[in-house]
């Protein structure tokens, strides 16, 4: 695979047994054994997850606070040091460039986490955004490793290698502390719809940490896991995935994130008119999540159609729910129809569209 | 390394098909195949009774990554369905070369087994 870049973890990968394939131009690990296999163990157990071509920058400076209320939907104004927050960031037509995590480590000085497939579109949006503020924008993805250790073991695992206070760090929350001798980021976040933790740590790192997670997750059933869990636990779950329910012509209004467009911001922000004219828009579109019953996947790109046979939308993420072990997914249709009956037709069968609100299944996360 | 069996014939489209030696022969999918797809999902089996081609697509086999299309490897009439892929498709990946089978036929013309992939050939494909 050529060009394709690499996380300090592709030879512990292979190592591994993971099978790579290119992702959004990194050689990522899609699965070790079995994708349904390494899903079930997330939620039953716990699950290792490389996550390191994830894009950091730093942001500090007196007007970063500032800076970032204008660039993102979600209102930074509520965090502290130690608080996490999650966000779009959109353009003016209120389409969206990305969406992100906000991790407030003291004031002025806060850092992102963004997509890797966005990684050089963010950071020349943000700069460009930047302009009459007094910031620095620092890209730091090439310096981090980023490891996710999710699921209902997650805490006692990592509790076993560290002296942070782990039951007292809640969601969406984060310290700093080591590791396994390794000092880290410790932030009880994730993607899973499980509770579990991600942990920020130098590149260089990373090997010695996954090992070191490995072997303590080894009486627990730790089950080291690709990308393609990632996707169906997120999907399972209803978190939306960038270029799929969210991307530069659906808007975190259609995507059913209207709790992160926080449209009382006093000094405004880049989108607001237009995500406000949506919310009031009777043609704007709407996300939804659906099952059918059976087991054939519906892909994304598939039609969906209204009772007459007409094309009313697309599918935008499609898996088989390893959990349900029925076809789950998302669609983009007109939202006055959103409740109407919908189907796809596959290879000349159709599947009736059951709206579900998600998660698909019971999640447990922590408090 | 993926498993190739020595008594059984392979389509460059990666069905296999075992000889029964009396006009009747079994179909599935290989080891190599099952590999590739990754975990599977679902497979639509014919219906007994339906004759194919050889080349002709006689059902699907879906994993997580993808659809993909069955060719018959010889030409016939169907005459068993594994029936319990439907509920069990992932018996596929666990073992292809026998519990895993797909369907059986009845060969119309046994000439076209002579012209599949024996094991060294087929390996030689995946490799």
């Amino acid at each position: 695979m050529p060009d394709l870049q690499r996380t300090s973890l592709y030879q512990f990968h292979v190592d591994q047994g993971g099978r790579m394939v290119d992702f959004a131009g990194w050689e990522m690990p899609v699965q070790y054994k079995s994708i349904l296999e390494e899903h079930k163990a997330v939620r039953e157990r716990a699950g290792l997850f490389d996550v390191s071509h994830m894009g950091e920058v730093d942001v500090t400076g007196p007007g970063v606070q500032a800076f970032l209320n204008q660039l993102i939907t979600n209102d930074v104004s509520t965090l502290y040091p130690g608080r996490v927050l999650y966000s779009p960031m959109c353009r003016p037509d209120g389409g969206v460039v990305d969406d992100l995590l906000v991790y407030m480590r003291e004031p002025n000085v806060y850092f992102l986490c963004i997509n890797a497939s966005n990684i050089a579109k963010d950071l020349a949006w943000m700069q460009k955004q930047a302009a009459g503020f007094d910031v620095t924008i620092t890209d730091r993805s090439s310096d981090y490793a980023l490891l996710a250790l999710q699921g209902p073991r997650a805490q006692d695992i990592l509790q076993s290698l560290t002296g942070a206070k782990l039951p007292i760090l809640r969601y969406y929350h984060f310290q700093e502390g080591t590791v396994a001798g390794v000092q880290c980021f410790i932030s009880r976040t994730g993607y899973t719809g499980e509770d579990g933790f991600e942990l920020y740590h130098a590149a260089a790192d990373a090997p010695t940490l996954a090992v070191a997670l490995l072997r303590a997750g080894e009486s627990s059933g730790l089950q080291l896991s690709g990308l393609g869990a990632r996707d169906s636990l997120r999907l399972e779950a209803g978190h939306p995935l960038y270029g799929h329910e969210l991307n530069d012509d659906l808007s975190p209004i259609a995507a059913g994130l209207g709790w992160t467009v926080k449209l009382k911001k006093p000094a405004g922000f880049i989108g607001a008119e237009s995500l406000a004219a949506e919310k009031k828009n009777s043609e704007r579109r709407k996300v939804i999540f659906f099952k059918t019953g059976d087991r054939r996947i519906v892909r994304a790109g598939t039609v969906v159609l209204d009772a007459s046979g007409e094309t009313v939308g697309s599918v935008l993420s499609g898996t088989l729910s390893p959990m349900l072990g029925e076809a789950i997914g998302s669609a983009v249709v007109p939202a006055v129809i959103a409740n109407d009956p919908l189907h796809v037709d596959l290879r000349g069968t159709s599947f009736n569209l059951q709206l579900v609100k998600p998660p698909f299944v019971e999640l447990k996360k922590s408090a | 390394m993926s498993e190739i069996l020595p008594d059984r014939r392979y389509a460059k489209s990666h069905e296999w098909v075992l000889d029964a030696g009396d006009g009747t022969v079994t179909v599935g999918i290989s080891d190599y195949a099952q590999e590739s797809l990754g975990d599977i999902t679902f497979v639509e089996v014919p219906g007994v009774g339906d004759t194919f081609a050889a080349g002709e697509v006689f059902g699907v086999v879906e994993s997580v990554k993808a659809a993909s299309d069955l060719y018959a490897p010889v030409g016939g009439e169907v005459i068993a369905v594994n029936e319990e892929l439907d509920a069990a498709p992932e018996t596929v990946n666990q073992s292809p070369y026998a519990d895993g089978w797909i369907m059986k036929l009845r060969v119309a013309d046994a000439a076209q087994l002579e012209a599949l992939l024996d094991g060294t050939a087929y390996a030689a494909e995946t490799a």
